[in-house]
């Protein structure tokens, strides 16, 4: 075992799955937050019978485990292989990559939703009153006071979700995208030397802590207005 | 004491709301059982009455906050149509609203924005407003309620005379025909309360339409011009406030001001 000459040895390898780690977490992360404020809306607002297949959607990906779902995708591709070359898709499966990153945008998108539609729910009602009785219409209300409330309170929950994204990408070594974990599962293969995996956890922590500082400080920014009760300048 | 202000013609000032027969229910609670009112331009109106007697909800009809189950609200002649429950137009609910400001109980300032930015919003998202002309406006405004010093200040960091105050301000960037006061200075410590009558006075003084629900009996017999009463859900008995207090017509108000005292 040789902690120093593996890294050495293997530094750019690791270096370019930590990159493809961070991509494909980026990437999920980024496409569920798009989707998500929409889907929270319709969880918040929405008929109970429109709903349904929302909550349908919902419940699959979170009762069911990512490494299922990923198989799901990987292997269920190649088994249609003929009707998705029939309808253009299978250049976009063939990929692992792809298939990987579909999960975890889905996956991402019903963890987001329900995170948001709590912080949707939680907005002051009188504020919403406020913003109707001054002759906002819905997109001014949604944009001026119902979003800015729910991010703020909904944004520690999904920073939380952030890192549990970007650890549940290691699963995506599995279905062969070198990502950080399959990278250094290569490694070992080739070396024999369990000090890898030391190093890949210290890169993982690494992502995680630079992600949590970033997080922080955009929390402060969010949070200007509770933090200037806090110093009590109540006359 | 607000002088009787009559048009140099001498006709009666023109109608900015009218409601007719407003009835309302909650489920199989009819709130409102038909109450009708009308505001002229500069009339001061208290609505009083017992809590449970629908006078918050019957404010909240005006400008559409809640749908009357039946009746017709008019603003300046136009009438807001509803259809199975709810308005017809919501865009001409919306514009509705622009000329009706609203005072809320618990102020319900936007509590992500500071004082000024919250006078700002409406007229500057609703109105579009150019942004300069509309923080000169609310400027003044924060000037005018006392709180030139507080601008850039959370709505947290005020005292609740301060936050109804911004409240009032906010209503008044508008540029309202008439503004509604939902028991203004009811969550207020009593001794916030007097520093929120005397803006609310000076709106009076300046000729400003305003429908104020209050429990507040010396706002309503000396500020306001006309006092309406209800009780469980119907007009029991309105007038010029003197005359309503020196001699009450109705046993349910005298029962009312009696408890008062």
């Amino acid at each position: 075992m040789n902690p120093i000459a593996i890294l050495l040895d293997n530094g750019p390898r690791l270096w370019d799955g930590a990159l493809m780690t961070l991509q494909l977490t980026g990437l999920g992360a980024l496409i569920a937050a798009a989707v998500s404020p929409w889907l929270a809306l319709w969880r918040a607002y929405g008929h109970p019978l429109a709903q349904a297949p929302l909550r349908l959607y919902i419940s699959f990906i979170r009762g069911t485990p990512i490494l299922a779902q990923l198989f799901l995708v990987y292997y269920g591709a190649g088994q249609f292989r003929a009707e998705l070359t029939s309808l253009g898709l299978w250049g976009f499966f063939r990929d692992p990559f792809n298939c990987a990153l579909l999960v975890f945008a889905a996956n991402s998108t019903a963890y987001q939703t329900e995170i948001l539609r709590g912080g949707i729910q939680g907005v002051p009602r009188g504020e919403i009153e406020a913003a109707r009785a001054i002759g906002m219409g819905r997109a001014l209300l949604l944009r001026r006071v119902i979003f800015p409330h729910a991010y703020r309170i909904a944004w520690p929950a999904l920073g939380n979700e952030a890192i549990l994204l970007m650890k549940a990408s290691a699963l995506a070594s599995v279905v062969t995208v070198f990502e950080l974990m399959g990278r250094t599962r290569q490694v070992f293969s080739r070396s024999f030397d369990f000090s890898v995996y030391l190093w890949a956890a210290l890169i993982y922590l690494a992502i995680t802590a630079a992600f949590v500082v970033i997080w922080r400080i955009a929390e402060r920014r969010l949070s200007r207005h509770l933090a200037a009760r806090a110093k009590g300048a109540h006359p | 004491m607000t002088p009787p202000i009559v048009s140099p013609t001498g006709a009666a000032p023109e109608i900015i709301v009218q409601a007719d027969d407003i009835r309302k229910s909650f489920g199989q609670i009819e709130v409102l059982k038909g109450v009708s009112l009308q505001a002229r331009n500069h009339d001061v109106i208290s609505i009083l009455g017992a809590s449970g007697s629908g006078k918050s909800t019957f404010l909240r009809c005006l400008n559409f906050l809640e749908t009357p189950s039946s009746g017709r609200v008019t603003v300046h002649g136009q009438e807001i149509v509803v259809r199975n429950g709810r308005p017809q137009d919501p865009r001409q609910v919306e514009r509705l609203r622009t000329r009706l400001g609203m005072v809320f109980q618990q102020f319900n300032l936007w509590s992500h924005r500071t004082v000024l930015e919250n006078v700002m919003e409406g007229p500057v998202l609703v109105k579009r407003l150019p942004r300069a002309e509309a923080r000169d406006k609310a400027e003044a405004l924060l000037l005018r309620v006392g709180l030139g010093e507080r601008m850039q200040m959370y709505p947290a960091q005020l005292s609740g005379g301060q936050q109804q105050r911004v409240a009032i301000a906010r209503a008044l960037a508008m540029e309202p025909d008439a503004i509604l006061f939902d028991e203004p200075t009811s969550a207020l410590d009593p001794e916030l309360v007097g520093e929120v009558l005397k803006v609310m006075q000076s709106l009076a003084e300046e000729g400003r339409t305003m429908i104020v629900v209050t429990h507040e009996m010396a706002f309503a017999r000396e500020v306001s011009t006309r006092v309406v009463f209800l009780h469980e859900g119907r007009v029991a008995e309105q007038g010029p406030p003197e005359q309503m207090f020196t001699d009450p017509q109705s046993d349910a108000f005298r029962r009312f001001i009696a408890k008062i005292r």
